[in-house]
C-alpha cells in the first residue's frame, strides 16, 4: 500500500506546517523582546533591556499583582463554591436539577462582550461600580461553569458503591465526603481550579469593561499599550504572560485528560 | 447509577451546596444580562442623574440606520468566513491526529495544538502584528526568498483580520473533531474499503456524516465568540476594521450611549441564540 504511505507522510507534514502556523507568531513576538531595535529591525541583537525597563513601569507592576491576586482568589472562591455544586448535582435527584445544568451553558456560550456590558451597565446601575471588586465578581461566575464541568466530569468516574461501603463502615457524611469522594475527584477539582486561574489571568474582554483607570489588570494594560503605538516592552510582558499560561495549560493536562484517551 | 444514592434526600440536602455558586452566577450574570435588556429601553440610564423615559428609539436607530445593520451583515460575514477557513485548516489535522498518528506522539501534538487554546487571546493577535507588518517577518522572509521585490503589507487589512481569528480559533475546531473522529471505529472505514468503496467515498459517506456534531459543535464554537469580536479587529484591522462588536464598544468606552450599546448588545445575543438553538438539534444526536 505505497499510497497510503504516502498519504500518511502528508498527513503528518500537515500537522507540522498546522503547528508552524500557531507558534511561528509567538516565537517570532518572543525573538523581538530580546532584540535590541526598538522598531523591531533585524539584524538580531540580542538584549534583555526590555525586560529590565518592565521593572521601572511602576503601572504595569501594579497592574500585574492586580491580575495575579484576582485570579488567586478566582480560583480559590471557584473551586470551593463549583466543587460543592458539582457534588449537589451529583449526589441528588430533584426537580429542576436539569435546569440547573442547563444554566452553566449561556455564561460559557454568550460572547464575553455581551456578558461584559451587561455586567457594566448591572453594577453601575445598582451602585457596585467598577474596579478591581467588579472585575473579581465577574471572573468568579465566568470561570464557575467551568469549574462545575470538569469536576462532574470527573464525578462521573467515581463509584457510588464507595460511598455506600464507607457509610456502611459507620462513617457520617462528613467523613464519606472528606476521606472518600474528594480524594477521588481531586484530580478534577485541582484541574478545575487551574482552569478557572488561566480564564482568570488571560481574561481581557470582561475585565476591559470593568476597569478604572488606577485599577486595571494586566491585559487590559497591555490592549491600552498596543493601542498607543507598538514597543518591544509590550513583547516582553508578553512573552511572560504566554510562558506563564502555556506552563499553566501544561500542569492542567497533567490532572485531567480533555476527554481523549479513554 | 447515581439513582441509587441520589433521590434519598432531593432539594433539601442539595440547596446549601447548590445555592453559593448559582446566586454568583445570578448576581454576576443573570441579573446583568436581564438588566440589559431593561436598559436597552430606555432613552438615558438612571442614576445618571438626568431624566429618563421608556423608548423603542434605540432598536429604531438600529432598523432605520443602514450602518448597524451593515456592520451586524459585516460581522456576520466575518464569522462565517473564519468558521471556513477553520473547517478547512482543522478537520484534516483533527483527522491525521485522531487516524493516522498513534500512541505518545499523538498524544505530545494534540497537547500541542491546543495547547494555545488557553493562552492569552490578546498576546497571540498582537503576535500577528509583528509578522504581518512592513518590514515585518513576513515581508522580510519572502523578500529574501523571492528573486524579484514585493511589498508584503497584509497590517491593517480585512484579511490580517481574518488570519489573526483563524489563527485564535482553529484549536476549537481540531479538538471537537478529533473528538468525534476518534470514536469512529477504524473497521467501518474498513468495510467501506473492502467493499469497493474509494477513499473519497468513504469520507463522504461515513467519516464526514459521523464526525458532524463535532464539525457543527466546532463551528458553532467559533461562529459566536467571531461575531461579537472587538479587540481583534481594532488591533490587526485598523481603520478597515469596524465591525459590529467595535461599534458596540465605542458606545460603551467612548460615545457612552449605553442604552443604545445595551440595545445593539441585546440583538447580538439574539442572533446567537438563534444560531445555537438552530445548532442544537445536531448537538444533541451527539450526546
Amino acid at each position: 500500500m505505497a499510497t497510503t504511505r504516502v498519504l500518511e507522510w502528508l498527513g503528518r507534514l500537515y500537522i507540522w506546517l498546522l503547528l508552524a502556523f500557531l507558534y511561528l507568531p509567538i516565537i517570532i513576538m518572543a525573538l523581538m523582546s530580546f532584540n535590541v531595535s526598538p522598531f523591531y529591525q533585524l539584524p538580531f541583537e540580542w538584549t534583555t533591556e526590555w525586560y529590565a525597563s518592565l521593572w521601572q513601569n511602576d503601572q504595569l507592576i501594579a497592574a500585574t499583582w492586580n491580575s495575579v491576586e484576582i485570579a488567586v482568589i478566582t480560583t480559590i472562591v471557584c473551586t470551593v463554591l463549583g466543587s460543592a455544586a458539582s457534588l449537589a448535582l451529583y449526589r441528588y435527584e430533584f426537580r429542576g436539577k436539569k435546569f440547573l445544568q442547563a444554566l452553566l451553558f449561556p455564561p460559557i456560550a454568550i460572547p464575553w462582550l455581551i456578558t461584559g456590558t451587561a455586567m457594566l451597565i448591572f453594577f453601575f446601575g445598582v451602585g457596585i461600580g467598577r474596579g478591581l471588586h467588579a472585575i473579581l465578581l465577574g471572573h468568579v461566575a465566568l470561570a464557575l461553569p467551568y469549574v462545575i464541568v470538569v469536576v462532574s466530569a470527573r464525578l462521573q468516574t467515581f463509584a457510588p458503591e464507595l460511598e455506600e461501603a464507607a457509610r456502611s463502615l459507620g462513617a457520617n457524611q462528613w467523613q464519606v465526603t472528606w476521606r472518600v469522594t474528594l480524594p477521588w475527584i481531586m484530580p478534577g477539582v485541582i484541574a478545575g481550579g487551574l482552569f478557572a486561574f488561566a480564564v482568570s489571568f488571560d481574561q481581557f474582554v470582561v475585565s476591559y469593561f470593568l476597569a478604572t483607570p488606577g485599577q486595571t489588570t494586566l491585559p487590559v494594560e497591555i490592549y491600552a499599550a498596543i493601542r498607543k503605538g507598538f514597543t518591544p516592552e509590550i513583547n516582553a510582558v508578553s512573552t511572560i504572560i504566554i510562558v506563564v499560561s502555556m506552563a499553566l495549560m501544561l500542569l492542567t493536562a497533567r490532572f485531567f485528560k480533555f476527554g481523549g484517551e479513554k | 447509577m447515581a439513582a441509587a444514592t441520589a433521590s434519598r434526600s432531593g432539594l433539601r440536602s442539595a440547596l446549601p451546596l447548590l445555592a453559593p455558586a448559582y446566586l454568583w452566577l445570578t448576581v454576576a450574570i443573570f441579573l446583568p444580562l436581564s438588566a440589559m435588556v431593561f436598559f436597552s429601553f430606555m432613552t438615558e440610564l438612571p442614576l445618571s442623574g438626568k431624566p429618563w423615559a421608556f423608548t423603542l428609539g434605540n432598536y429604531a436607530a438600529f432598523f432605520s440606520q443602514s450602518l448597524y445593520l451593515t456592520l451586524l451583515l459585516a460581522s456576520l460575514r466575518l464569522g462565517l468566513e473564519v468558521t471556513l477557513w477553520c473547517i478547512v485548516i482543522g478537520y484534516p489535522a483533527a483527522y491525521v491526529l485522531a487516524k493516522v498518528l498513534k500512541g505518545r506522539s499523538r498524544e505530545a501534538i494534540f497537547l500541542l495544538v491546543i495547547l494555545p487554546f488557553w493562552s492569552n487571546g490578546l498576546v497571540r493577535i498582537f503576535s500577528w502584528a509583528m509578522v504581518l507588518r512592513e518590514g515585518g517577518i513576513l515581508d522580510t522572509a519572502l523578500n529574501a526568498v523571492l528573486p524579484f521585490k514585493i511589498n508584503i503589507d497584509l497590517m491593517y487589512s480585512y484579511p490580517a483580520v481574518i488570519i489573526g481569528l483563524v489563527h485564535s480559533y482553529v484549536p476549537y475546531m481540531v479538538l471537537t473533531c478529533y473528538l468525534t473522529l476518534q470514536a469512529i471505529d477504524d473497521s467501518l472505514i474498513e468495510a467501506g474499503r473492502s467493499l469497493g468503496a474509494s477513499r473519497l467515498q468513504v469520507l463522504k459517506r461515513v467519516i464526514i456524516p459521523l464526525s458532524m456534531p463535532g464539525l457543527v459543535a466546532g463551528a458553532a464554537l467559533i461562529f459566536v465568540p467571531v461575531v461579537g469580536s472587538f479587540m481583534e479587529p481594532r488591533i490587526l484591522g485598523g481603520r478597515t476594521g469596524t465591525f459590529y462588536g467595535t461599534v458596540i464598544e465605542d458606545q460603551f468606552v467612548a460615545v457612552f450611549n449605553w442604552p443604545l450599546g445595551a440595545a445593539l448588545s441585546f440583538i447580538l445575543l439574539a442572533v446567537v441564540l438563534v444560531i445555537l438553538a438552530a445548532a442544537s438539534p445536531v448537538l444533541k444526536r451527539a450526546a
